[in-house]
């Protein structure tokens, strides 16, 4: 399980950090994409890795550690739907950039060959 | 807690009840009631402000527990004499740049002023906040408000500079991110004051990762500060905004700077045990690293407004050189300085469009963004109801620029000299040393920053002989009343801390003193007090 975990972190964040240095727009998005996904599985994993744990603690909750951490779950909501919405923000500027520079280049112009 | 506490929370709950509100009576027709909102919610901000950083110095810090929840556990919202004092100049420099933009800028695009008051939100609750997860929420929150701001007035250079600005601060978000889940991840905590009374119990297998997560959490930081090498975005973003938004993104960088300087003597200050003094060094380097990058930056630069930017980075640059000193006579001194430093850098962003009015550049810029928002260009008698024109516009024009100049460069008499006075003399006595020998570090910085002083000297003086002097055929430009107050009232402030020195040294001392002591915060965050023991009890 952790190992799969990790692999899985680790090819998401490797291939997100290459397509961040590709010249074109549509790919640093991808990119982007990618290196969120990777680091909201790593919020998960910090709050270490359990399957079927029950989150929350009932009344009489007894031993803490039967239980999963229910904190990093609440945070990686929080990280999904910030990272969400700064995508959505980035990609109308992508789309701005496209109309007034005419190519998809992350700086505006064809680079001079 | 004292009767103030509810106040703590103005600062955050004012601007989004403002920004929102305004975003309902969006319109021509509503034009200028959003604008007086605008700048009524910003003037109760600074009056807020005021008062809080009247309460702070009294010593007491005050700790708002959102829905009175206990401290560990809830959100908390501290105020103590740092953050009192970042408020205040963020809000005074925030009504500086709106009562500027009401002069033309604000209707260069859609919802300007909710989104200014989105931003005063986010750095409101930077400021305040004592918990990491909660900073993570309202830095995502001010840079998107500043993703649209930088995008203001729209444009190719804004949207190639802002594409780049997104990107980098995107990925800084991530390091963020990975950073307080590392740190989550060691200590189990993200509460501030919670996690400085963990570090030092930390088990020393465990004590590389939590280092690792501290470092990759600074990373974030100190991109945001415009540290080398993170910085190359910087000068050309800064270029590009419009003035007014150039003007509160001054303030920005020194968000990164506040938390680099407050987390690392919180965490790792002389208690930390093994950790202590974490990053001190690097700090230290880097700091001198960016100062000479941003001398080198102000020489070479041929546009005022990237001059500025260079500038901005030079001042982060001390801060957090002076924060790698670990001194408290240098804090005070850094804190000082970035006071002036800030002011000065907000005041200098307004003025460049003004003198660069007359040239042709600048008018060619204004026209071509009129343009592509698709309106028109507005004829000078609809323009002349909103202020009258000043007589004798170059005098004043010039007298504003030779006081920006004074101020970055730090000449005396203004502000900037007493700063960089008050940093180095302390650098330069170190109390900590015995027989009162001078460290190589106090050297390096006196010598870095009398050299970036002096670069900075030279390329203002090389701007203001090329504007001012040096271009026969260039029209007086029109400048209205509304335009100029601001960065006189700007100016007005240095000169103010100057004439007040006293006082404001010693409130800088206090502050200083008690960010180098921070088991007062832990146990005043930590102590839940009467009131939420009871709700808590039964």
């Amino acid at each position: 399980m952790e190992l799969v975990l990790a692999i899985g972190i680790g090819t998401l964040a490797a291939s997100g950090v290459w397509l961040i240095l590709r010249p074109r727009t549509f790919q640093v998005i991808i990119g982007l994409s990618l290196l969120s996904y990777a680091v909201n599985l790593f919020i998960v994993a910090m709050g270490r890795v359990r399957s079927g744990a029950p989150v929350l603690i009932a009344k009489e909750a007894g031993d803490p550690a039967r239980y999963a951490d229910p904190l990093p779950q609440a945070l990686v909501l929080t990280a999904i739907v910030i990272s969400f919405a700064t995508t959505a923000l980035f990609l109308v500027v992508l789309l701005a950039s496209r109309g007034l520079a005419r190519t998809d280049h992350v700086d505006g112009q064809e680079p001079e060959a | 807690m004292s009767g103030a506490s509810g106040l703590v929370i103005g600062p955050i709950l004012l601007p989004l009840l403002a920004g929102a509100g305004m975003l309902l009576l969006n319109g021509e027709r509503h034009r200028w009631i959003v604008a007086g909102l605008n700048v009524g919610a910003t003037f109760a901000l600074v009056g807020i402000a005021a008062i809080l950083l009247e309460i702070s110095d009294t010593g007491t810090r005050d700790v708002y527990r959102l829905g009175n929840w206990p401290a560990p556990f809830g959100i908390v919202l501290v105020l103590d004499r740092l953050s009192a004092l970042m408020l205040l100049l963020t809000n005074i420099l925030a009504l500086a740049s709106i009562v500027y933009s009401l002069a033309r800028w604000h209707r260069a695009g859609a919802h300007f002023h909710s989104l200014f008051q989105f931003l005063l939100m986010g750095l409101n609750g930077a400021f305040l906040t004592g918990d990491l997860f909660n900073l993570f929420v309202f830095f995502e929150l001010l840079l998107a408000a500043s993703y649209g701001l930088l995008l203001h007035g729209s444009g190719l250079a804004r949207v190639k500079a802002g594409l780049h600005y997104i990107v980098v601060n995107l990925a800084a978000s991530l390091l963020f991110l990975i950073g307080v889940s590392l740190i989550y991840g060691v200590t189990g905590t993200l509460n501030m004051a919670d996690l400085a009374a963990r570090v030092p119990a930390v088990a020393a297998e465990s004590r590389g990762l939590l280092e690792a997560g501290a470092g990759v959490l600074a990373v974030a930081f100190l991109l945001k500060a415009g540290m080398w090498p993170l910085n190359f975005w910087l000068p050309t973003a800064y270029a590009a905004a419009s003035p007014p938004v150039a003007s509160i993104f001054a303030i920005l960088t020194k968000v990164g700077v506040y938390i680099v300087l407050r987390l690392s003597l919180l965490l790792f200050g002389e208690s930390a045990g093994a950790s202590a003094g974490f990053g001190r060094e690097f700090l230290l380097f880097a700091g001198l690293a960016t100062i000479l990058f941003g001398a080198v930056g102000t020489l070479a630069s041929q546009d005022t407004a990237r001059l500025g930017g260079f500038s901005v980075l030079i001042s982060s640059g001390t801060v957090l050189a002076a924060t790698g000193m670990g001194q408290v006579g240098v804090t005070s001194g850094a804190l000082f300085y970035l006071v002036s430093s800030t002011l000065g850098i907000g005041a200098f962003f307004l003025l460049v469009e003004l003198i660069e009015r007359g040239r042709e550049p600048g008018a060619d810029m204004i026209a071509v963004t009129r343009e592509a928002y698709g309106e028109e260009v507005e004829t000078d008698e609809a323009e002349a109801d909103v202020g009258i024109a000043i007589v004798a516009t170059m005098a004043w024009l010039g007298v504003a620029f030779i006081g920006c100049a004074l101020v970055i460069a730090g000449l005396p008499p203004l502000s900037g000299f007493i700063a960089k006075f008050a940093l180095l003399a302390a650098a330069l006595h170190p109390t900590d040393q015995p027989g009162g020998a001078i460290p190589g570090s106090g050297w390096a910085l006196l010598a870095v920053l009398i050299l970036s002083g002096f670069a900075t000297l030279v390329a203002m003086a090389r701007a203001g002989i090329r504007i001012f002097w040096a271009s026969p055929d260039r029209t007086v430009p029109r400048v209205r009343v509304i335009e100029m107050a601001p960065i006189i009232f700007l100016l007005f402030i240095c000169a103010a801390q100057t004439v007040w020195a006293g006082p404001v040294i010693r409130f800088m001392q206090a502050a200083a003193h008690s960010l180098h002591a921070p088991a007062g915060y832990i146990s005043d965050v930590l102590d839940n007090g009467p009131s939420s023991r009871q709700a808590e009890g039964k």
